[in-house]
Order: C-alpha cells, then sequence, then structure tokens
C-alpha cells in the first residue's frame, strides 16, 4: 500500500535527512520508526503525509505517486491520513468539539451528521464528556486523545503518528496506544515514529529503524 | 431545512467572518468609519453635481431666448410666426412681445426722456422663447433653426451661460469618476491591509487547517466575507454620513433658495443609488481581501 523507492530529502544547505530509503508497508500494518533525534523519523512521516516533498525518488500509496503531487490536489490527499502530532496542533480558542468538527467541515459534512460523527470520535477516545471545553484545560494525555479524535473522525485507512505518547507518562502513553492499537486491528493502516523503545518492545509491531537518514 | 454542504459552509464563514467583526468592536468600527469616510467624499460630490443639474435643470425654466424680428415685420405676420413656432418640438414657451409693449417696457425702465425724443418707435416686434432643455446643444440647435427663419434679425439667447454649466457640470462629473477611483483603491488598501493582520493573527490556525486538508478556497472565504461585509457597512456609513451632510445643508439652501423666491432642497441618494453605493463598498472589500488573501497565503507557502 505504502511504497517508497529511492526517497532522499536534502534541506537548504545541503543537509541530507533522508537518503535513498526505500520501504514496503502492507495494507492494515502497524509500524514503527524509531531511531535517534533528528534521524528523519518525522521528515518521512511528512513525506508520506505530502506535508513535504521528496528531494529524489517516488512515493507511492495504493499505486499513486504522491510525491509530484500539484500544490493543489494536496490538501484533497491529505483528507485521506488522519495526521498526529506530537505538539497536538489543536485550535485553542475553538471548543473541543469544535476541533473534532474540522476535519469533517473540510470534507464538506455539515450539521447534525457531522455532530454525530464528532461525538462518535470522541466517545471512541474517552473525552465525550469534555465537548464544551477548552483544549487548553485539558492534561497533556487528554489533548493527545483529542487530536487522535481530530485524525479518526474522517475515517481516513492511513493514520500517521509523530511521537504520539512523547511527554506523556506511562498510564496516559498506554492509553494512547491502546486507542491506535485498536484503529489498527479495525483495519487502519499506522505508522507510529517513536523513540520509546519500552512502547516498541511491548507491542511488537514491526519496527523500521532509521540512522543517518537510512534504513535498517 | 437541510442545506447544502456548499451553502453550509457560506454560511459558517459568513457566521465567523461577523463573528471577527464583533470579537474587536473598536477595531472594526474605526475602520468601517475610516472607509465610510473614503466613500462619503465622492458620494458627496455626486451629490452635489445631482444636484446641481437638477438646479440647472429647474432653471431652465426660466431660461429665455429673445427673438428680434426684422423691423419692417408687421404685426399680423409675426402673430403668424409666434402661432406657427408655439407648436414646435424643443420650445416650451413662447411669449409674443409687440413692438408697443417692448417701448411700454423700456419707458417704464426710466428711459421715458430718451424715448420721446424719437419721431418713431425704433424697437423690433420679439419672440420671447423658453426651450424644453437647456442644454447648450440643444439651444444652438434652436438657434440655428429659427436663424434660418426670414423674418428673424437676431437672437439673443443664454446659449454661452448653458455652455458654462454644462462645462462645470461634466468637471464635476469627471471629478467624481476620478476621486471616486483613487478613493475605491484606498478602500481596497484599507480592506487589504485589515485582513493581512488577521490572516498574520491567525497563522496558526491557517497552518493547521492546511495540514489536515484543508484548501485554499476553504481557508479564504472567511476572510473574503469579512472583506465584503466591512465594505457593506463601510457603504452604510457613507450612506448616514451623506445623509447627515445634506440635513444639514439644507437648513442653508433653504434660506439661499427662499431669497430666489424657490423652493429649492438638496436631494438624498435615491434608492438604487444607495443600493450601488452598498454594493460598490461591499464588492471594494471584497477585492481588497482576495487580493490581501491571495498575497499573504503565498507568503506562508
Amino acid at each position: 500500500m505504502i511504497e517508497l523507492i529511492d526517497v532522499t530529502k536534502r534541506y537548504p544547505g545541503g543537509h541530507v535527512t533522508l537518503a535513498n530509503v526505500n520501504l514496503h508497508i502492507q495494507l492494515g500494518e502497524m509500524v514503527f520508526i524509531t531511531g535517534r533525534s533528528g534521524a528523519g523519523k518525522s521528515t518521512l512521516l511528512k513525506l508520506i503525509g505530502s506535508i513535504e516533498k521528496p528531494t529524489s525518488g517516488h512515493i507511492k500509496i495504493s499505486d499513486k505517486d504522491i510525491s509530484r503531487l500539484p500544490r493543489t490536489a494536496v490538501p484533497y490527499f491529505r483528507l485521506n491520513i488522519g495526521m498526529i502530532f506530537q505538539d497536538h496542533k489543536l485550535l485553542y480558542d475553538r471548543s473541543v468539539l469544535d476541533n473534532v468538527l474540522l476535519p469533517l467541515h473540510l470534507r464538506e459534512i455539515h450539521g447534525a451528521e457531522a455532530t454525530r460523527r464528532a461525538r462518535a470520535a470522541l466517545e471512541k477516545v474517552g473525552l465525550a464528556d469534555r465537548e464544551r471545553s477548552r483544549p487548553i484545560t485539558l492534561s497533556g494525555g487528554e489533548q493527545q486523545r483529542l487530536c487522535i479524535a481530530r485524525a479518526i473522525v474522517g475515517r481516513p485507512r492511513l493514520i500517521l503518528a509523530d511521537e504520539p505518547t512523547a511527554n506523556l507518562d506511562d498510564d496516559y502513553a498506554h492509553e494512547i496506544m491502546n486507542i491506535l492499537q485498536a484503529l489498527n486491528e479495525g483495519g487502519d493502516t499506522i505508522l507510529i515514529a517513536t523513540h520509546d523503545q519500552d512502547l516498541i518492545a511491548r507491542y511488537g509491531k514491526r519496527c523500521l529503524v532509521l540512522a543517518d537518514g537510512a534504513l535498517s | 431545512m437541510i442545506l447544502g454542504a456548499h451553502t453550509q459552509h457560506h454560511l459558517d464563514s459568513l457566521v465567523t467572518a461577523w463573528q471577527r467583526l464583533r470579537a474587536q468592536p473598536l477595531a472594526s468600527a474605526f475602520s468601517i468609519l475610516v472607509i465610510g469616510i473614503a466613500l462619503s467624499l465622492p458620494t458627496g460630490l455626486y451629490l452635489l453635481i445631482s444636484n446641481l443639474d437638477r438646479a440647472s435643470s429647474s432653471l431652465s425654466e426660466h431660461t429665455e431666448m429673445t427673438v428680434f424680428l426684422k423691423p419692417k415685420i408687421e404685426t399680423a405676420a409675426a402673430l403668424g410666426l409666434a402661432e406657427a413656432l408655439r407648436n414646435e418640438p424643443g420650445i416650451r414657451k413662447l411669449r409674443f412681445v409687440s413692438r408697443e409693449d417692448a417701448l411700454l417696457e423700456l419707458q417704464r425702465s426710466g428711459l421715458d426722456d430718451v424715448l420721446t425724443s424719437l419721431s418713431s418707435n425704433p424697437l423690433p416686434h420679439a419672440l420671447v422663447i423658453e426651450p424644453t432643455q437647456v442644454h447648450p446643444e440643444h439651444i444652438r440647435r434652436l438657434g440655428q433653426q429659427l436663424r434660418q427663419r426670414p423674418e428673424v434679425d437676431t437672437i439673443a439667447s443664454a446659449e454661452a451661460w448653458a455652455h458654462r454649466l454644462a462645462a462645470l457640470l461634466d468637471f464635476g462629473v469627471g471629478l467624481t469618476w476620478m476621486l471616486g477611483t483613487v478613493l475605491a483603491l484606498s478602500l481596497a488598501a484599507i480592506t487589504g491591509n485589515t485582513i493581512r493582520l488577521q490572516i498574520y493573527a491567525r497563522r496558526d490556525e491557517i497552518e493547521i487547517s492546511r495540514l489536515i486538508g484543508a484548501t485554499d478556497r476553504f481557508i479564504r472565504r472567511p476572510f473574503l466575507y469579512f472583506g465584503a461585509l466591512q465594505g457593506l457597512l463601510g457603504g452604510l456609513a457613507a450612506l448616514i454620513l451623506s445623509g447627515l451632510a445634506i440635513l444639514w445643508l439644507n437648513q442653508s439652501v433653504a434660506e439661499l433658495a427662499s431669497t430666489y423666491g424657490s423652493s429649492f432642497r438638496l436631494a438624498h441618494l435615491d434608492a438604487p443609488i444607495s443600493l450601488l453605493l452598498l454594493a460598490c463598498g461591499a464588492l471594494l472589500g471584497l477585492a481588497g481581501a482576495w487580493l490581501s488573501v491571495a498575497y499573504t497565503l503565498r507568503d506562508f507557502d
């Protein structure tokens, strides 16, 4: 389903973050991507999410080459992906419910149907009773769960999670991982970038190690 | 009522724009007032020109051409000519002044001593004509037609005066367009700058929305509604300002007009022009917002 062919990412100034990366991930897999800070984990997820473009090489998702998508097509591609960010990237001047409604509005789903689906997503991550709260009043773990609710509300089949358990204590980290595992058991493909080796060992899924821009 | 998703998003964008306007009442009020003042200047000039035009039309009722007939034309022939011209197009009113009446009028004006020294009445018969239009071209053409009559000697007309007034009105119209264009650009610039500041204040929100799949169209829409709404309210402010100015000026105009025995008053903008002003405000706000969003979003790429 996800295929990277000789993917290189070089930033202005010449720093090479990824060098000739080749990768194949099957539909419905849950894969950990690990490595030290600056190894290129986040860059790899950004390339798959079309947040950045590779300097060379090809990225195919369901046989569609997304590495050369025109600028106007990128938003429509991103609607098919659920993204979970380490720093949550929530809208703090909106309610919890409004944050989850946003991806539905982007898909032109409004009104009662949107509210029903947003509440179902909040229910799934255990935030049903906080829909009127502002994200700033939530704990770190709750904010991350809200970020997951926003990522899954549009029912994407691919979820990219960049350090979803960073800065969380063990209990919160397991809550988040349990949610992601449940989504994977429901058939979703999930890529998780993390440097937490204990977490990787506990879940026993395929793990790709990035070092100096190369996969090992 | 179930709205289509597209309509719903337009409605949401409009509500968002309204909320953003209300979120900063003082800043919004100042922006709207500045736009209102910018729009009220060409509006005021337009009102001045249209009222002058109206005033000159009412003056045309008193604009007269005096057609002096040749001295040898007898009264019967002069009356015949007057009757023939009375139904001519382009002539609103015609009054025959016989040479005897003209002499009496002259005597009453204090030239009695001079006239008694003359052996006979030197004055010709005359026709005093009020044209249907005060436009100089109309007066010139009417004069040309009358001069072709063999009975006509000379014509004294208000052509030069009408020409000057028409030139003044034309200048005013040109000035209104020029001022309108300059101030329209400034309105677009004011809106554009407000929107640019708003976009920068919402940079995080825009970037997050983009990360999860927002198109530029989705991001742009509330800002466009904001610009249009601000322009519309600016147009409304201009309408109120010019209305207040007319009310205030009409007191002086009434006094001035009464000295001429006239009941002339300055007229307010009529409904179609008022709607046009509001539409112009909204469209200019929209244009300013569009340009600003296009350039600023490109900066974020």
